[in-house]
C-alpha cells in the first residue's frame, strides 16, 4: 500500500491537535499513514498517535520549532515526501494547514484539494469529496500530474481509537530553516477553556446572533446550551458586537457545521449565516420576525421573543422524566 | 513603501451561487460579481497607511475575466493609484497551483514591498493561494492578521490560535494575509470615483509574463445540487412556545 503523509499539529507544550485522529483515519483509508511532526514528539503524543493509527512518525528536529510560523512544518514534510513518496498528503484544513499545504505544493510540484469533507480511492487515483457553497453542492476532484495535497475539513471526518495500537517506529531528520516564515514573538493562551462540546463535532449547537442584545444577554445561549450538553454558536453580527468570541462565529467566513440539533436563537438567517448551518439534521429557530429568512430552513421555527420562550424551554427540559 | 494588493472577482455571497452543469466550475452569470468583501478590507488596511504616509504606492491586482476590471476599478475609486489586470482566457478554470503561479509572475516586476491579500476567498474558500505565491516569491507569510501593523521594515500583528492568538512578526518584503477582524472597508467617495477613471491599469495576458510551470493540477470529477431545505412547522408564541418545543425535542429523541 502507498504511503500517505498526515502532518499532525502540536501545541507549543507538544499536545497533538484534535484534527490528528480524524486526518489519521482518512489516511488510513487510503494507504499507510506516516505521521509527520514539525518537533520532537513527546512519548504520551507518540502513544496518541498509535492508538490513532500511525506505525510511523517522522519528527523534524531544529531550534525554528515552534519560533517560527509554518515554514519547520513545510520543511519537515518537504523531507518526507522525499523520504516516502507517497500517493497523497493531509493536513487540517486549519488556518497553518492551509498555509503549510500551499507553500508544500509549490515545493514539491502538487496540487490541492480543499477542504475536503471525505476521501477516498478510485482505482489508484484519490478522490476528495467537498460541500461547498454551505452544502449546496456536493463536488468530487481528484489531481492530475502530481502529488495530491489535501486539507480536510475539520471535524468532518471522525477518528478512530484502538486500544494500545501497535509499535511505532521514530524517524528524525533535522531541520535547517531552509522556509522563510514569520517569527512568533508572544503566545496569548486562551482564558480556561470551557467544559462544552467542541462546535465543529458537537451533536448540538446553540447559536445566538443580535437579537440577544448585549453580552451579558448572551449567558441566555449559554444556559441553553448547558442544558442540551451543546457547543455555542453565533452569527458574525453577534461576534462583531463582541457578544461572543470570534471562535465561536459560524457561516460562509466562520465554522460550518453539519449537528443533529441546531437552535438559532435571535439570528435573522442571512445567507452567509445558512451558509455555515443548512446542512443540520433539524434546525430549530426562535425571532421575533416572522419573516425572518431563518425560518425558510427550520424544522421547528418559533415567532417569539427568546427572553421569554428560551426560560419556559429550560425549565420544561429540566421537568422532564429523565 | 509599495504594496500590492491581491483582489479576486467573486459572486456575491448575498445571492444563490451555482455550478455551470457542464464543467462544474463557477457559474459568473448566476449572481452579481463584486470585489470579496476581505481583499476590500485588506485595500482598507493599505488605504490607511496611505493615509498615513502619501508617498505610499497601491497597486491593485486581479487574474479573472474582462469583468473583473470592474473589481479593479471599483478599488481604484477607494484610492489605489493603479491597476493590473491578468486577463486570458486559457487561464478560466485555473487551480489553486496556477492562479498562484500566475499571480507571482505578475508581481515579480513590481517591486512590491507588501503583498497584501484576504486569507481566504468566499468563493473558493481554498486559503491556499497567497502562500503559494510567498514560495514563488520566496517570501515569509505573515498569514491571517486580525490587526496588521506595517513599517520600518517590517510587518508584525495578532494571528488567532486553535485557541487563543499569537504576535508575528517578518522583515518586508512578505505575503501578509488579513482576516475580516480588520477593518471595514471605507466606500469610494464622488472624488474617487471620478479620478479612478484616469487611473492607470496594465492588462497583461500570460504569456507577457515569466510563469512558473504547473505540471499537476485539481480537476473536478463531479457535482451535483442538494435539493434545497424545506421550511416545517412555525408556531407563533401564545405563551406555551417554550413547552411545545421541549415537547418536540424530546418527542423526536433530540435531547
Ligand atoms: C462576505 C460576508 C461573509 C459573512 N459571513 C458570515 C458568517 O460567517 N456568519 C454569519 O452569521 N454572518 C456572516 N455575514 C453577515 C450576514 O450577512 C449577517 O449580517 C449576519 O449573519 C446577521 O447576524 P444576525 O442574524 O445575528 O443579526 P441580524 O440580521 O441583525 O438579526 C437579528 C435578529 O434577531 C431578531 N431579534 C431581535 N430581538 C429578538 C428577541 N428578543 N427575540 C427573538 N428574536 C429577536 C430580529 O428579528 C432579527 O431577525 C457575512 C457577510 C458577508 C458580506
Ligand atoms: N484570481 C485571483 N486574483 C487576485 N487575487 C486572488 C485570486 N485568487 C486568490 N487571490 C487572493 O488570494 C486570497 C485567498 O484566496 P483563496 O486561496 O482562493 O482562498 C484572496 O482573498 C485574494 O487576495
Amino acid at each position: 500500500m502507498a504511503n500517505i503523509l498526515v502532518f499532525v499539529e502540536t501545541s507549543p507544550a507538544g499536545g497533538v491537535a484534535g484534527s490528528a485522529r480524524g486526518l489519521l483515519a482518512a489516511a488510513a483509508a487510503l494507504g499507510t499513514p506516516v505521521a509527520v511532526v514539525a518537533s520532537e514528539v513527546s512519548p504520551e503524543a507518540t502513544v496518541a498517535l498509535g492508538q490513532a493509527g500511525a506505525s510511523l512518525i517522522h519528527q523534524g528536529i531544529g531550534e525554528q520549532a515552534g519560533a517560527m510560523l509554518t515554514g519547520p512544518a513545510v520543511e519537515a514534510l518537504e523531507t518526507a515526501v522525499a523520504a516516502y513518496s507517497p500517493a497523497a498528503v493531509v493536513v487540517s484544513n486549519s488556518a497553518d494547514g492551509r498555509e503549510i499545504a500551499g507553500r508544500l505544493a509549490v515545493r514539491v510540484g502538487g496540487a490541492l484539494l480543499a477542504d475536503a469533507v471525505s476521501l477516498r480511492l478510485d482505482g489508484d487515483r484519490i478522490v476528495a469529496g467537498h460541500s461547498i457553497f454551505g452544502g449546496a453542492y456536493d463536488v468530487e476532484s481528484t489531481v492530475e500530474g502530481g502529488l495530491p495535497i489535501v486539507t480536510v475539513r475539520q471535524g468532518a471526518i471522525d477518528g478512530v481509537t484502538s486500544e494500545g495500537g501497535g509499535a511505532v517506529e521514530i524517524v528524525t531528520s533535522q531541520l535547517t530553516g531552509t522556509v522563510p516564515g514569520a517569527r512568533v514573538t508572544a503566545v496569548h493562551d486562551a482564558p480556561a477553556t470551557s467544559a462544552r462540546p467542541e462546535l465543529r463535532t458537537a451533536k448540538t449547537v446553540v447559536s445566538g446572533g443580535r437579537g440577544l442584545g448585549s453580552k451579558e444577554n448572551f449567558a441566555l445561549v449559554e444556559q441553553l446550551a448547558d442544558a442540551l450538553g451543546a457547543a455555542v454558536g453565533a452569527s458574525r453580527a453577534a461576534v462583531d458586537a463582541g457578544y461572543v468570541d470570534q471562535h465561536a462565529q459560524v457561516g460562509q467566513t466562520g465554522v460550518s457545521v453539519s449537528p443533529q440539533l441546531y437552535i438559532a436563537l435571535g439570528i435573522s438567517g442571512a445567507i452567509q449565516h445558512r451558509a455555515g448551518m443548512q446542512t443540520a439534521k433539524t434546525i430549530v429557530a426562535i425571532n421575533k420576525d416572522g419573516d425572518s429568512p431563518i425560518f425558510d430552513v427550520a424544522d421547528f421555527g418559533i415567532v417569539g421573543d427568546v427572553f421569554t420562550v428560551v426560560p419556559q424551554l429550560i425549565e420544561a427540559l429540566a421537568a422532564r422524566p429523565q | 513603501m509599495k504594496i500590492v494588493v491581491l483582489i479576486k472577482q467573486v459572486p456575491d455571497t448575498a445571492e444563490e451561487r451555482t455550478l455551470v452543469p457542464a464543467t462544474g466550475w463557477l457559474d459568473r452569470d448566476a449572481a452579481d460579481n463584486v470585489v470579496d468583501e476581505i481583499n476590500e478590507r485588506a485595500l482598507e488596511v493599505a488605504l490607511r497607511v496611505k493615509d498615513a504616509d502619501k508617498s505610499t504606492e497601491i497597486v491593485v491586482l486581479a487574474m479573472g475575466p474582462e469583468e473583473a476590471a470592474k473589481a479593479i476599478r471599483k478599488a481604484l475609486s477607494m484610492g489605489a493609484d493603479s491597476g493590473i489586470h491578468v486577463l486570458d482566457g486559457g487561464l478560466a478554470g485555473s487551480d489553486a497551483a496556477r492562479t498562484a503561479a500566475v499571480l507571482a509572475a505578475a508581481i515579480r516586476g513590481t517591486g512590491a514591498d507588501v503583498i497584501l491579500a484576504g486569507n481566504e476567498s468566499t468563493d473558493g474558500r481554498g486559503g491556499v493561494v497567497p502562500a503559494m505565491v510567498a514560495e514563488h516569491l520566496g517570501l515569509p507569510l505573515v498569514g491571517g492578521l486580525n490587526a496588521v501593523v506595517l513599517g520600518d521594515g517590517t510587518v508584525s500583528g495578532e494571528r488567532s490560535a486553535d485557541s487563543g492568538s499569537l504576535d508575528v512578526t517578518a522583515a518586508l518584503p512578505a505575503v501578509v494575509t488579513v482576516t475580516e477582524r480588520t477593518a471595514e472597508a471605507r466606500f469610494p467617495n464622488f472624488k474617487g470615483i471620478l479620478t479612478a477613471k484616469r487611473k492607470p491599469v496594465a492588462t497583461v495576458a500570460a504569456a507577457d509574463l515569466d510563469v512558473a510551470a504547473t505540471p499537476a493540477r485539481a480537476v473536478v470529477l463531479s457535482h451535483s445540487e442538494r435539493p434545497a431545505r424545506e421550511a416545517g412547522r412555525k408556531i407563533e408564541d401564545d405563551g406555551t412556545a417554550g413547552t411545545q418545543l421541549a415537547g418536540y425535542l424530546i418527542e423526536n429523541r433530540l435531547v
